[in-house]
Formats: structure tokens, C-alpha cells, sequence
């Protein structure tokens, strides 16, 4: 299994950088996942969304779509693509130090 | 075939199954309990707030001058057998503490097992611009009846110009429908003539033609062959009929003379009126293996309305209920419950031109080729003149077997591996 390194520590991931173990992830990691995601600084929205995540994630044992994330996070889907413009869900997922999202078929 | 009577526990007598929802899943699921348990075992009660069973699958050819829209309609009631109350009237909600469901009118059922069958409902107007001025002009879904038919007027007068077929987020109901949909456009076209003048695009939230990798590259490349363009990573935030151009969240723009567009997807509305039902879009949450519900032990969700990971379809919806049909027994029986489905679906995808490809697959398997069900079947994921019999076959299936609760033989509920090529991964 990969690794990345953030924070000066080695964390396992998947092929596409999501993070497979979240408790391994630190706030100050996130900084640098964004960066590597293309968003330069985390604003207080960013972190917003973020901790929404992880709780999402705590509690449903997978992280939100971005129209489950419009409906509940108190950010509109409008404002998530600003705030995470490659795809919200995906990128703040990947920023939260949570698995990818399962998608839908 | 004699019925068995559930001797286990004599409490059972007088108990109340109550389904909400008479379409394909509620349906089917009164039909095989009836056909299955003896009326002495539990009383059944249907509710649905209208008369009117659509054959869904059908909405696809009606654009095409394929189908008939009356042919699509049949009575809800009639399709269930004796023994199968039916009352037809708006679900307020459901009050899962005092078990008991609300309907207007004052009525009330008080129920043993709740069985959720009510389905999905379109959104259309959760998208910014897709239901204003230009809805039912150039902007059109076939997701309904009405606007399956409109779209078919609009098709016959259709000149020439840009059509563009875009899935606004998922879940959808069947989510192959909408390239079938550009498939058949294809095909019309041509058969009209105008190909030539005719550009179109498939627009889609997902990275590829489908969900799954295999499938999406076979899918793929029929749109690619068909010269039917392909924008992924496409989500719609935004409907302009009168500039003609989608707009997506990330402010890229596909303009068009003609928009297919597949509404957004939630569960039934009075899901969000009933505290502990449904999760944030109105779907139910159960248990993916025994479809109960994680609270609440005596509520089950089947078909379109559970909020799974698996496809909302029909097959979906008939695989499912072999299960939740022994489960809901052996739950009045107080015997655990049966965890065995798989997510098994399985749907023909019409390719044009007379032919149609087939996909099976479970929550584990993605679609693979091979032939279905077994190494002498219907080819899987491959264009076949069979594979369109089988299609247009389904439709009396659907009224004279699935509907009845009739199972379908050597087609059991879990997804037969038997056939599949898995080798080139």
C-alpha cells in the first residue's frame, strides 16, 4: 500500500492519495493536502466543510456527496465548487484525511 | 402449490403488513407475500395515491414514437392478487413510535411491518433555471410521462442543431436509461435523414459513460462509434433555455438547441415529514443484506426508495423482494434475518439499430462480458439482436410474471458468476 508523507509522518493511502486510516490524520496535515489539491489557503469555510466531513464520516462510515454536503453542511453546492473547485467532495475528502467517497451507480 | 402457515407463533394471527407504495417493488412484494403465506398468517394493505401503475422501463421509447403512452398505464389494484387491501389515498407520514401510518382524509393504519415501496421522485425544480421559461419547449426530461411526451412532439419537429442529454446528479433511476436514450437519438436521427445536422452530447457528473470501469469503457466507446460527444465531470448548476447552454458548478457551459435533461432524485416527500425514516434526500437507509431498518426493526425499505448502494431499477426491486419477502417472515417469526442480498441487477441497455446489450452485476462485481445466466446465455456487455428481443420481451414479463410475484426460472436473487469473464483486469 502507498504511503504520504505530511506533517513529517508516513500515512498509508490509496492509488489516489485519500487517506485509508483517518485517524491517522492531524489538522496541520491538511494545509499541505490542500496545497498538493490546488487550494493555496484553508479559509475558516474550508475548515467548515472539513471537520463536517470527518464527522460525516465518524458517523455514516463514508463521507458525503456534494448534494448531501449542499442539503446539510450550511455551504451551498454553489460555494463548494468555489471553495474545492476540482470537485468538492472528492478534494475535501481527500483534505479531511478521510477514504473516497463511495459513489453512487 | 400448497402455502405454508407459519405454525411457530399463533400471535401472528390478525398481525397487519402495511406497503406503501403500489408500483413495480410494492407490488411484487404483496403479490409473492400473498402468493408466498397464508392470509391466516398476516392481513396486507397497500397505499398509493393514485390509480395510475406505470411501466416505467416504457418511458424510454415513448420520445422515439417506440411506445404508446396508454399502453403504459394499467390499474395499481388490478395488479394485486385477492387477499391485498388496497387504499388509495396521499401518505401524510409515519409515526414509527406509535407504528402507525397517517394518510389524509384523517385515516390511519396501525401496521406489524412497514414495508417502504414509494419510490423516487424528480426535482426538477432543485436545479437552478431547469423548470423555468423553456421547460417543456426546449428543455424536456423523459422521466415522466407528460415529458416523455412532449419530448416526443419536439423530436418530430426538430430541424437540426444541438441536443445535449445531461444527468443532473446521482442517484437516477436507472441509470442506463439516459444513454440509451442517446443511442436512440442516434438511431432516429438517422433513420430521419438529418444525422448529419444533428450534434450530440452526452453530459454526465460522472468521470466516464458509467459508474463502473469496464462497463463505462464498452459504453463509452458506443458513444464514441456513434459520434456522440462526451463531457464527464459535468455537474449541473445551472439551466439557461433562453441562452441554450447548461452551465456546470465549475462554470464550464454546453450550449444546446434542445436539452435532455434527468432531474435530480429524492425519495417520496412525506419520508422527510416522518422523523427517523429517511436520510437528507428522502431515501430509506437500510441494512444492504436483510434491508431493515438500522432503528427500527419492524420497517423495511425495498426497490428505488432504499437508500442502498445498488442500482434503482426494476431488477434491483425483484431481486430484493425474495429476500425481504422471507425476511419479513422470519422477522414475525422472531428468527433472524436472512442477510444474503447481494445488490444483484441486472438491465438490457438498447444500443439502436435493433440491438441491445446486457448487464449484470452485484455491490462486489462490476458488469462484466460473458453470458448471462450461465456460459450458454445472452451475451454480457456486447451488442446483440437478442439481447433487444429480450428487452422488448421484458414488457409482458413484467405485467405477467415479475408483477405477480411469479420467480423467474434459473434466474435466482443473488448474481450468478457462473459465465462471467473476469480475466482482463
Amino acid at each position: 500500500m502507498p504511503t504520504a508523507t505530511y506533517d513529517e509522518r508516513a500515512v498509508p493511502v490509496d492509488d489516489e492519495g485519500f487517506f485509508t486510516d483517518p485517524a491517522r490524520w492531524t489538522e496541520p496535515m491538511a494545509e499541505q493536502i490542500a496545497r498538493e489539491s490546488g487550494i493555496e489557503a484553508l479559509t475558516d469555510r474550508h475548515w467548515t466543510v472539513i471537520r463536517f466531513m470527518r464527522e460525516q464520516y465518524a458517523a455514516k462510515g463514508t463521507g458525503p456527496t456534494v448534494r448531501v454536503l449542499g442539503k446539510t453542511s450550511g455551504v451551498t453546492v454553489k460555494e463548494l465548487y468555489q471553495l474545492f473547485p476540482k470537485g468538492p467532495a472528492k478534494t475535501a475528502a481527500k483534505i479531511a484525511g478521510i477514504p473516497k467517497p463511495r459513489g453512487c451507480i | 402449490m400448497p402455502r405454508p402457515h407459519l405454525r411457530h407463533n399463533s400471535g401472528d394471527m390478525g398481525k397487519h403488513i402495511v406497503i406503501l407504495g403500489g408500483g413495480t417493488a410494492g407490488t411484487m412484494t404483496a403479490n409473492r407475500l400473498r402468493r408466498t403465506y397464508d392470509e391466516r398468517d398476516f392481513r396486507i394493505t397497500v397505499v398509493d395515491q393514485d390509480d395510475d401503475h406505470l411501466y416505467q422501463p416504457g418511458l424510454l421509447f415513448v420520445p422515439f414514437g417506440l411506445a404508446q403512452p396508454h399502453h403504459l398505464v394499467r390499474s395499481r389494484p388490478r395488479q394485486l392478487h385477492g387477499g391485498i387491501d388496497y387504499k388509495q389515498a396521499r401518505i401524510e407520514r409515519a409515526d414509527l413510535d406509535a407504528r402507525t401510518v397517517h394518510l389524509a382524509g384523517g385515516i390511519r393504519l396501525t401496521y406489524d411491518v412497514l414495508v417502504v415501496a414509494t419510490g423516487a421522485e424528480l426535482l426538477p425544480e432543485e436545479t437552478e433555471g431547469l423548470t423555468g421559461p423553456g421547460w417543456g419547449e426546449r428543455v424536456f426530461t423523459f422521466y415522466d410521462l407528460p415529458g416523455a411526451v412532449g419530448l416526443h412532439h419536439a423530436l418530430e419537429r426538430f430541424e437540426g442543431g444541438r441536443i445535449v442529454i445531461d444527468v443532473a446528479d446521482l442517484p437516477v433511476k436507472c441509470p442506463v436509461a439516459p444513454l440509451e436514450f442517446a443511442f436512440l437519438a442516434d438511431w432516429y436521427f438517422q433513420r430521419c435523414g438529418i444525422r448529419d445536422q444533428v450534434q450530440l452530447t452526452y453530459a454526465t457528473p460522472l468521470d466516464g459513460a458509467f459508474t463502473k470501469p469496464v462497463a463505462a469503457k464498452t459504453l463509452g466507446g458506443l458513444l464514441a462509434d456513434k459520434g456522440i460527444e462526451l463531457v464527464t465531470e459535468f455537474a449541473l448548476g445551472e439551466v439557461d433555455a433562453a441562452g441554450g447552454r447548461l452551465v456546470s458548478y465549475d462554470e464550464r457551459e454546453v450550449p444546446f438547441d434542445l436539452a435532455v435533461v434527468v432531474p435530480l432524485h429524492g425519495g417520496a416527500e412525506y419520508v422527510g415529514r416522518s422523523p427517523g425514516l429517511g436520510d437528507e434526500l428522502g431515501f430509506v437507509p437500510v441494512d444492504p443484506h436483510t434491508l431493515q431498518h438500522p432503528d427500527h426493526p419492524e420497517v423495511f425499505a425495498i426497490g428505488d426508495a432504499a437508500g442502498l448502494q445498488a442500482s434503482k431499477a426494476g431488477s434491483v426491486a425483484h431481486f430484493e423482494g425474495e429476500v425481504l419477502v422471507h425476511n419479513i417472515a422470519r422477522f414475525l417469526a422472531g428468527q433472524p434475518l436472512d442477510a444474503s442480498f447481494d445488490g444483484h441487477a441486472n438491465c438490457f441497455v438498447e444500443t439502436g439499430f435493433h440491438k441491445a446489450l446486457l448487464i449484470d452485476f452485484n455491490y462486489e462485481t462490476e458488469p462484466l462480458p460473458g453470458h448471462f445466466p450461465g456460459p450458454v446465455g445472452l451475451p454480457l456487455l456486447k451488442e446483440s439482436h437478442a439481447n433487444h428481443l429480450g428487452k422488448l420481451a421484458f414488457e409482458w414479463l413484467y405485467w405477467h410474471s415479475l408483477l405477480p410475484g411469479r420467480e423467474m426460472p434459473g434466474i435466482g436473487s443473488t448474481m450468478p458468476e457462473h459465465g462471467k469473464r473476469h480475466s482482463h483486469a
